[in-house]
C-alpha cells in the first residue's frame, strides 16, 4: 500500500498540445480518487502519465515514498483496468490472470492460489477456461479486475473502466469496485467523465476542466460549496440553474425585481457588481405568492421521474429547472413562486467563474 | 449481423455473379481443363498426328532425374524466398510500427519494389551481381569472394532468391504493418504493465495476434514462389547454368516452349496444379482451426 503524489506535473504532447497543466494533489494510503472532467480535459493523460504510458513534461510523481517519473510501468508496482478492457484475446481467463505473475516468474502454484482467489471474489471461477470472446461484457470487465487483483499491487488505476456497460450493470459494477477497493484497501486513481460514478465512488474528488484542475475535495463538499461555475453546472444531475444577477447589498444579491439573501456571499463587494446565481433544482422550494425573497417562476414543461418531477420553464425568461416531490401540483403554463434556503444559494464571479464566498 | 437484403429466384444473383464466373472459366478452368487433356495426349516430333496415352507422360516424368532436380532446387527456392520475405518484412513493419520520425517517408520507400514489375526487379538485381559490371559483384571480388552466377549454379541460386525475396517484402510488409496496427494499443500497454519486456511481448502477444495475416502471407507467398517468379528467374538466370536454377513452374515452360514436349508440360502443370490447391487446403484447414481466437 502506498500514499500517491503529484506535485506540479504537467504534460505537453509531441504536436504541442499542453493536455495537463500543471497539477498537484495526493492521495493517502488506500484512499479512492476520482479524476471527473468532461472528455478531453486531460484525465485519462494525467492516469497514463501514473502508470508510465506516458513520459511527465514536467512536475513529479510518487508512489510511496519513491519518485517514480523515470521507472518502466512494469517496476511501478501498479496495475491498471483499461476501458475497453484489453484482454489478452488468445488467452484463457486463468491466463489472462496469470500472464502478469508469470513475468514475474512467480511459482507456478503461488499463481494458481491467487488466481483462483481473484477468480473466487469476482465469481467467475467458472469461466477460467474461456476465451475473452466468449465472455460478455460485465464478465470481461470482471476479468479485467481480476487481472489487476492478482498481482497485489500498491496502486489501482481505472480507466472509465465503466463506461462500455449498459446503465443497469453499470450500477451494479460501481457497488462492487468501490466493495472491492474498501476489502482489499489499495491506493486507487479513478478516471470518469459521468458525475455520478465520481461522487459515489470517490472518497477524493478531483474535477478537472482543460487540463487543470477546478476542485479538490471529498464529494459532498464539492457538491454544497462548488468552487466554480463550471464545478457548479457540472457535478449534479439535472445540473445547476444559472441567472444573472448583481449585488445588492452584503450577503444580499438582485435577480431582476427580486431580492435573494446568500449567506455563503463575501461580504466586502461593491454595490452594483455584476455576478452569476447559481441554483440548484432540487433546492427549490414553492412559496406563496409574492411573499419576500420569492421568484416567479413559469412552468411550460412537467417531466415525470417517478420518484420525483421536474418542472421545466422560465425564469425571468431564462430557461430554469426546479425538482420537486410527486404530491407537488403544477400545471403547464401557469406561474408558480419559489424560493431558496439562503445557505443554498451560489454566487460566482460573472466573468472567472470563481465562487465568490466560503469554499 | 443479419443479413437485410436477399434476392428471390436464382436469376438476378447468377446475373451479378456473372462477369466473374465468365473471368474464372475463361482464365481458370478452360486453360485448366485444356493441361489435364493434354498431358494424357502425345504429340510425335513433327506434330503430325496425336495418340492418347493415358498417364505415359506422367510416368515418363517421374523417371527424369532433371524432374527431381526441379522439385528440389523449387523446394530450396521457396523455403528460402518466404522465409527471408515474411521474416524480414516483419521486422521492417515492427520498426515502422514505432511511429519514429520520417515513418511516412520510409513506409513509402518500402512499399516500391512493389511496383516494379518481375522482369525489371530481375534486370536490377542482375546489373547489381554482374560479373564484370555490378557494383555489388566487384564489392564481392575485392573481399576475395569467387562470384559468378553465370557459371556457378549456387551463386546463381543465391541470386535468385534474393531478387526474388526483394521483389515480396514490399507486399509482406504492408499486410503486417496492417495486421500491427489492428491490435489494440490499450493489449500491449496492458502487457506493458503486466511486466513483459519487449522481446517477450513480441513473442507472447505481438506474434500470436499477428498469426492470421502471417498464414495468409504464407498461403500468398508460397503461391507467389511457385508461379510469380517466372519472371525473375527467366531475367536474372534463364534457369541455369546447366539447370541450378530451374524450378517447377520454369520447367513447365521450358518444356513446352516451342511445342516439343506439350504432353510432358502439361503433366507438370497439372501435378504443380495439384500440389498448390492441396497446399491451400491444408492451409485453410489449419487457419479455420488454429488461428481464430
Ligand atoms: N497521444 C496524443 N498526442 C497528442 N495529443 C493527445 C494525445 N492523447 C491525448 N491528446 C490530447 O490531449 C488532451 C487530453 O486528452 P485525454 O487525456 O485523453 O482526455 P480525457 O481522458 O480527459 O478525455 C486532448 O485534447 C487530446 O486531444
Ligand atoms: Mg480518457
Amino acid at each position: 500500500m502506498a500514499q500517491v503524489t503529484l506535485t506540479n506535473v504537467k504534460k505537453v504532447y509531441a504536436g504541442g498540445v499542453e493536455a495537463v497543466k500543471g497539477v498537484s494533489f495526493d492521495i493517502p494510503d488506500g484512499g479512492f480518487c476520482v479524476l471527473v472532467g468532461p472528455s478531453g480535459c486531460g484525465k485519462s493523460t494525467l492516469l497514463r502519465m501514473v502508470a508510465g504510458l506516458e513520459t511527465i513534461s514536467s512536475g513529479e510523481v510518487s508512489i510511496g515514498s519513491r519518485v517514480v517519473n523515470q521507472i518502466e510501468p512494469a517496476d511501478r508496482d501498479i496495475a491498471m483496468v483499461f476501458q475497453n478492457y484489453a484482454l489478452y484475446p488468445h488467452f484463457s481467463v486463468y491466463d489472462n490472470m496469470a500472464y502478469g505473475l508469470r513475468n514475474l516468474k512467480t511459482p507456478k502454484d503461488e499463481i494458481d492460489k491467487r488466481v483462483k482467489e481473484a477468480a473466487r471474489i469476482l465469481a467467475i471461477e467458472n469461466l477460467l477456461e474461456r476465451r475473452p470472446r466468449q465472455l460478455s461484457g460485465g464478465q470481461r470487465q470482471r476479468v479485467a479486475m481480476g487481472r489487476a487483483i492478482v498481482r497485489k499491487p500498491q496502486v489501482f488505476l481505472f480507466d472509465e473502466p465503466l463506461s462500455n456497460l449498459d446503465a443497469k450493470l453499470r450500477v451494479q459494477m460501481r457497488v462492487e469496485i468501490k466493495k472491492l477497493q474498501r476489502a482489499l484497501g489499495v491506493t486507487s486513481i479513478y478516471v470518469t467523465h459521468d458525475q455520478v460514478e465520481a461522487m459515489t465512488l470517490s472518497d477524493k474528488l478531483v474535477v478537472m476542466n482543460g487540463g487543470q484542475v477546478e476542485q479538490i475535495g471529498v464529494p459532498s463538499d464539492v457538491y454544497r460549496k462548488p468552487a466554480s461555475k463550471f464545478v457548479a453546472t457540472f457535478i449534479g444531475s439535472p445540473p445547476m440553474n444559472i441567472l444573472p444577477a448583481h449585488i445588492d447589498g452584503p450577503g444580499i444579491v438582485a435577480l431582476g425585481d427580486a431580492i435573494l439573501e446568500a449567506r455563503d456571499l463575501r461580504q466586502n463587494l461593491t454595490e452594483g457588481t455584476k455576478v452569476e446565481v447559481g441554483l440548484r433544482p432540487e433546492d427549490i422550494e414553492i412559496a406563496s405568492e409574492g411573499a419576500a425573497g420569492t421568484l416567479p417562476f413559469d412552468v411550460e414543461f412537467i417531466e415525470e421521474l417517478g420518484a420525483t418531477q421536474l418542472f421545466h420553464g422560465k425564469l425571468s425568461g431564462l430557461p430554469f429547472v426546479m425538482q420537486a416531490a410527486t404530491d407537488v401540483v403544477a400545471k403547464e403554463s401557469k406561474r408558480l413562486w419559489i424560493t431558496v434556503d439562503p445557505d443554498r444559494v451560489h454566487v460566482f464571479d460573472a466573468t472567472s467563474g470563481a465562487r465568490l464566498g466560503r469554499v | 449481423m443479419q443479413k437485410n437484403a436477399y434476392f428471390k429466384g436464382l436469376t438476378i444473383p447468377l446475373l451479378l455473379l456473372l462477369p466473374q464466373l465468365a473471368i474464372t472459366i475463361v482464365f481458370f478452368y478452360w486453360p485448366a481443363s485444356q493441361a489435364v487433356w493434354q498431358s494424357f495426349l502425345l504429340q510425335d516430333a513433327f506434330g503430325t498426328s496425336t495418340e492418347f496415352v493415358w498417364f505415359e507422360n506422367y510416368t515418363e516424368l517421374f523417371s527424369r532425374p532433371e524432374y527431381f532436380k526441379a522439385l528440389v532446387n523449387t523446394a530450396i527456392f521457396s523455403t528460402f524466398v518466404c522465409v527471408l520475405s515474411l521474416s524480414i518484412a516483419l521486422l521492417f513493419a515492427v520498426m515502422a510500427d514505432r511511429q519514429i520520425r520520417g515513418a511516412e517517408i520510409y513506409k513509402t520507400l518500402l512499399i516500391w519494389p512493389y511496383a516494379v514489375a518481375p522482369a525489371i526487379a530481375g534486370v536490377l538485381w542482375l546489373f547489381m551481381f554482374d560479373p564484370s559490371l555490378g557494383m555489388l559483384a566487384r564489392g564481392l571480388q575485392s573481399l576475395g569472394i569467387a562470384w559468378n552466377p553465370r557459371l556457378n549454379g549456387n551463386d546463381a541460386m543465391i541470386l535468385v532468391i534474393l531478387a526474388a525475396t526483394w521483389k515480396q517484402i514490399s507486399y509482406n510488409f504492408l499486410f503486417f504493418l496492417a495486421g500491427l496496427q489492428a491490435i489494440p494499443k490499450s493489449v500491449i500497454e496492458a502487457a506493458v504493465i503486466d511486466g513483459a519486456r519487449p522481446w517477450r511481448r513480441f513473442w507472447t502477444i505481438v506474434f500470436p495476434l499477428l498469426s492470421p495475416t502471417t498464414f495468409f502471407l504464407l498461403t500468398v507467398n508460397i503461391v507467389y514462389v511457385f508461379f510469380d517468379t517466372f519472371g525473375i528467374i527467366d531475367t536474372v538466370s534463364g534457369g541455369g547454368p546447366s539447370g541450378a536454377t530451374q524450378t517447377l513452374v520454369y520447367k513447365v515452360w521450358a518444356d513446352g516452349k516451342g511445342g516439343t514436349d506439350l504432353g510432358g508440360s502439361a503433366a507438370q502443370s497439372v501435378i504443380l496444379l495439384i500440389m498448390v490447391i492441396g497446399m491451400t487446403a491444408i492451409q485453410f484447414r489449419f487457419i479455420e482451426r488454429k488461428v481464430s481466437y
